[in-house]
């Protein structure tokens, strides 16, 4: 599947100024592992020991992974895949 | 003494002063730090006092080089011993209400954004914006209508109507979001970075957040400079509540005022429990919840604070309850009966953990408890509807005496 997946503003210094990034998988941790396969400053600031950092979210056409399958979430063709920060609000 | 720079409470990397929120390099929220080296207790006691009435009387402890011109100046709200209240719980400990409520908006929520909207100012920021369960959106549209701000305040569409209501008036851009809280929030989280405005809990939370330390500050000088032996709270996203802890410990630190930590006891509602879950359960992460409560201004399911509010109940000894949507009625019947003050379901929330912790033994003989009443129940009047009834009458002598018959009347 080829999903687009959009970086927060803030990291995009480790993408070469790009917010959105093009890749190919069939699930969340597949694709972001295709985007740190292109860019890999962004894995440690997104990902600590295989998991996702706790303060962030990842939402696949807007619905948080977390009440989906987390990492394992089926994506399909044409969802988004989108990263933020997990500490606004309140 | 100054406010000194951005730190991330998770890596401890560092930032400039500016409309950041969140570290580039592991995504933990930014806090605000000070230098207060060289600062006399006593000097800084007497600079309180003689400062304004209201918040700004602790600009020595907030983000702020000097102290803002601020036309709706929050604050100082009342902190009143109920020995009705403790006699109805059956404890003999100290029960003492903060009633929040008597804030310009009504909400605790004056507080933060006083701060947030005096630092949007000094950042140079036209536009102000929230993401909001009602109370910050009243208090959004308020303080920016004040300081002459344009605004957009964002809110889950099925809010309260007296919210609605109390938010619209002023005149702000009031964008009613088909979806719950969290979508809402990350709508915002989303706009922050595409629109060149200061969202006060997104962009500025950082400063917005230090508005709460003066919760704890007014707790500390309103008892004569001491700290309650145990605070309960509401926790919606975690940040009023692991704030008034840090109000503390800043206190304790620089010598304002001796003695440890309270111990904190978190309020949620069973509708939407996912810090009080992750407290039950031993984990250092909340897992989100869809929430379905009548507690709408705690009603967040995905809370941002909610590792860190679940860190210090268990560092302080304290603990985080959930209660039903009933038991939040009963909450504010038995505020209202017992101290004339009429609270919001937040409140209702707060009042019926302090119950439990009564029933479970846990308020102790002679302990200084205090409970954080953070919004006015006209906000939430559907919460009171069908709990008492009315007597309904003709004019006449004949007609109430045949009502109140069967019913002694005390002189």
């Amino acid at each position: 599947m080829s999903v687009t997946v959009k970086i927060p503003t803030q990291l995009r210094a480790a993408t070469g100024g790009q917010a959105e990034v093009e890749v190919e998988g069939s699930n969340v941790g597949e694709a972001l592992d295709a985007v740190f396969a292109a860019y890999g400053d962004l894995r440690e600031r997104i990902t600590q020991d295989g998991t996702l950092r706790r303060f962030v979210n990842v939402y696949v056409s807007g619905e948080d992974i977390r009440f989906q399958q987390g990492l394992e979430t089926a994506i399909n063709e044409g969802d988004e895949v989108t990263i933020l920060p997990a500490v606004a609000g309140g | 003494m100054s406010v000194e720079n951005l730190k991330c409470k998770e890596c401890g990397a560092e930032y400039e002063l500016g409309a950041s929120y969140f570290c580039e390099q592991c995504f933990g929220p930014l806090e605000v730090r000070y230098d207060h080296s060289g600062l006399d207790a006593a000097e800084a006691k007497r600079r309180i006092q003689a400062g304004s009435r209201g918040i700004w009387r602790y600009a020595d402890f907030l983000p702020f080089s000097g102290r803002p011109g601020d036309p709706l100046e929050p604050g100082l709200t009342p902190l009143l011993r109920t020995d009705r209240l403790a006699e109805r719980l059956g404890v003999d400990a100290e029960i003492w209400i903060k009633n929040d409520a008597a804030n310009p908006t009504h909400s605790f929520k004056d507080r933060v954004v006083a701060v947030a909207i005096a630092k949007a100012q000094e950042l140079g920021f036209r536009t102000v914006a929230c993401a909001s369960t009602g109370n910050l959106a009243n208090a959004v549209a308020a303080h920016a209508a004040a300081a002459g701000l344009e605004s957009f305040v964002f809110v889950p569409s099925n809010l309260e109507e007296q919210k609605l209501l109390a938010t619209g008036v002023y005149g702000t851009n009031l964008v009613g979001v088909r979806g719950n809280y969290d979508d809402v929030n990350r709508l915002c989280t989303q706009l922050a970075e595409t629109h060149p405005w200061a969202f006060v809990n997104v962009n500025l939370r950082p400063y917005y957040a230090e508005g709460s330390k003066t919760l704890a500050f007014e707790t500390v000088e309103q008892l004569g400079w001491e700290l309650p032996d145990r605070v309960v709270s509401p926790i919606a996203s975690g940040s009023l509540f692991t704030k008034l802890g840090r109000g503390f410990q800043e206190w304790l630190d620089l010598g304002l005022v001796e003695g440890e930590q309270p111990a904190f006891n978190g309020a949620q509602a069973e509708g939407c429990s996912p810090v009080a879950t992750a407290f039950a359960e031993g984990w250092d992460v909340c897992k989100p919840q869809r929430p379905d409560t009548i507690a709408k201004s705690l009603a967040i399911g995905d809370p941002a604070d909610g590792p860190y509010a679940v860190e210090h109940a268990r560092k302080t000894g304290g603990g985080i309850d959930a209660v039903s949507d009933a038991e939040i009625r009963e909450g504010i019947k038995l505020l209202a009966e017992t101290t004339g003050i009429f609270t919001e379901t937040a409140g209702g929330v707060t009042i019926a953990v302090l119950r439990k912790l009564a029933e479970r033994g846990e308020l102790k003989s002679g302990e200084k408890v205090v409970a954080y009443i953070t919004g006015e129940g006209l906000k939430t009047l559907d919460a009171t509807r069908d709990t008492f009834s009315m007597h309904e009458i003709d004019p006449s002598l004949d007609s109430f005496d045949a009502e109140f018959a069967a019913q002694e009347v005390s002189a």
